[in-house]
């Protein structure tokens, strides 16, 4: 049984039609990547599942249940947790407190607490601060614990925005190019980073520009081109296959491939 | 939005830190003990301690804009003056009564105006402070209008009645105390955490499954009680009310104290309330230029410590940094 289920998601901009009737299914315990060219439609993917930008139709199913145009926080309470292409931090914030945000939807301290420090609120923090630091020490960037967020290497920013990700214990993590603006030991990191992920049971969705992390990685890979989905399968199909030549490299070379 | 910086972290490690609480606290002392004048121009600055904190909340914390916080203070003073002076009440319960109203208020506005962004929200304050202000001109029957509401009692419980200027003066240390370590509390908290979120990024925010209009809700209403208790107090001390306290010079005084403070830290509200208060008497040596002075004073704070008095600490160190 999958995870998630996109069921014919259409979604149009004014006359633009950004998904063209798209069904996917994402399996749990996976790594599944969509890729495609340039304004294929792939945010916009990203954006209908967690909730930011409603399917004009069509239906959204995660674990069984119709999440279609919930806002951002209902369908992230539920645990499918995302990214940004554009990295969103908390850029005032040290490293620390970013990772610590993370953990909203696993606390439960309200207004009383924070006035009047009971004993279970002190124990939660303290537990909050010490889950953070294990995350952070997982991907690398303990030894950043106290820096604020907005000067860190753009690299780091990356796995930061990861790293606060994963402490609100997702599901299905939905990450939207990763690899942006990494160099090659980065992505390399990267790659290691999102197997162990997965590994340790969380399903992920990745949309990336980086194809050879995606045939490093992906255990399956579905291709976005206008808007329609016109492949999918493991990387080794998707290597040969012809409708994916054609919408990276053209038709012409696709007919000599 | 670099202002939200934990400065409360490595607080004691900063010798510019410690100097700044050790003047502050210095001063305080010296007022106590010294009486006068002074006496009341600190009261005064303590009272904005508690209104400052609260914008804190929703301004530096949230990274929101309001207008129109001097409408809470209003609904707190007025009910504390009415109910007290008026009606024979005792302050504590008068004082409620206003912080009800105020939240009341706050929720009624909040509710509809936070789920928008930009700039709807600081245009609805900007209105409800004007409308408060208007209705206590015209209120004649409750507020007495322009001529205002006088022999208010001092603050008190029961029998015990803080009479002397040093005794209010005490009080409203521990009040203002008690102010600065909830906003504390807060800001290191799983709330607080929530409140810094919003105002980075909201869309990260709610990625993470923050309910964003929620938290900027609680934020006003938080806010709007730190004003409404600010506003009860006020009232008290002075023993006097009329709409001129509560109007937008309120609103002007509290931004350029928050701002020359330090917006978004957690100490900064009263840096800024104090040295706000105190600039224009430490200038009457000026004389004629006494206004020129302060002027001119304020802009040399906000060009060499521009995220306020409690950056210091933080330009101390990177100084330091720099030198070493």
């Amino acid at each position: 049984m999958s995870l998630l289920s996109l069921e014919s998601i259409t979604r149009r901009f004014g006359g633009l039609v950004a998904l063209d009737n798209v069904s996917l299914e994402i399996p749990a315990q996976r790594l599944s990547a969509v890729i495609g060219p340039n304004g294929a439609g792939k945010t916009t993917l990203f954006n209908v599942i967690a909730g930011s930008a409603p399917p004009s139709a069509g239906r959204v199913i995660f674990d069984s249940e119709d999440i279609t145009g919930q806002p951002p926080e209902a369908i992230a309470r539920r645990g499918l947790i995302r990214t940004f292409q554009l990295v969103q931090l908390f850029e005032g914030l040290t490293v620390l407190e970013n990772v610590k945000v993370g953990f909203h939807l696993h606390t439960q301290g309200g207004l009383l607490a924070a006035i009047l420090p009971t004993r279970a609120a002190r124990a939660e923090e303290a537990r909050v601060d010490a889950q953070a630091r294990e995350l952070l020490n997982e991907t690398g960037l303990v030894t950043h614990a106290e820096t604020i967020a907005a000067v860190l290497p753009y690299g780091q920013k990356r796995l930061l925005e990861i790293t606060r990700a994963l402490a609100a214990r997702p599901r299905l993590l939905l990450l939207d190019e990763p690899a942006a603006g990494l160099n090659r030991p980065e992505t390399d990191l990267l790659a290691a980073l999102l197997r162990r992920i997965v590994d340790n049971g969380t399903a992920i969705l990745l949309i990336e520009h980086d194809m050879s992390l995606v045939m490093e990685v992906a255990d399956e890979i579905a291709v976005l081109d206008f808007g329609r989905l016109i492949a999918k399968g493991s990387p080794a199909e998707i290597r040969r296959n012809r409708a994916v030549i054609a919408a990276y490299l053209g038709s012409a070379e696709a007919e000599h491939a | 939005m670099n202002s939200r910086i934990t400065i409360w972290a490595d607080f004691l490690a900063n010798p510019a830190a410690l100097a700044l609480w050790a003047l502050t606290a210095a001063f305080i002392g010296y007022v106590f003990f010294a009486g006068g004048y002074l006496v009341t121009v600190l009261q005064f600055a303590l009272i904005y301690t508690v209104l400052v904190t609260g914008l804190n909340v929703f301004m530096g914390f949230t990274g929101q804009v309001s207008f129109g916080h001097n409408a809470f203070a209003a609904i707190g003073g007025y009910s504390s003056a009415v109910l007290t002076a008026t009606y024979g009440w005792e302050p504590l319960p008068a004082g409620l009564v206003g912080l009800c109203g105020s939240l009341a208020v706050a929720f009624l506005i909040g509710y509809p105006v936070l789920r928008l962004r930009g700039h709807y929200l600081a245009m609805a304050t900007l209105a409800v402070g004007l409308i408060v202000y208007e209705i206590a001109v015209q209120w004649d029957a409750v507020t007495h209008g322009y001529m205002g509401i006088s022999g208010i009692a001092p603050i008190g419980i029961g029998p015990w009645s803080v009479t002397s200027d040093r005794g209010v003066l005490a009080v409203l240390l521990v009040v203002s105390a008690f102010a600065l370590l909830s906003a504390a509390g807060i800001r290191r908290s799983r709330i607080g955490r929530a409140f810094l979120a919003a105002a980075g990024s909201e869309d990260a925010a709610r990625a993470l499954g923050i309910d964003v209009a929620r938290y900027k809700l609680l934020a006003f209403m938080i806010s709007a009680a730190y004003a409404s208790i600010a506003g009860s107090l006020f009232v008290h001390a002075v023993g006097f009310v009329s709409p001129e306290v509560f109007g937008l010079a309120m609103v002007v005084l509290a931004f350029t104290m928050l701002y020359v403070g330090g917006l978004g830290t957690v100490a900064g509200p009263a840096f800024g309330a104090i040295i706000i208060s105190m600039l224009p008497e430490s200038f009457r040596a000026f004389k004629d230029y006494q206004d020129l002075a302060y002027g001119a004073a304020l802009i040399a704070i906000l060009m060499y410590a521009p995220r306020g008095l409690a950056s210091l600490p933080e330009l101390w160190s990177k100084f330091r940094r720099r030198a070493a």
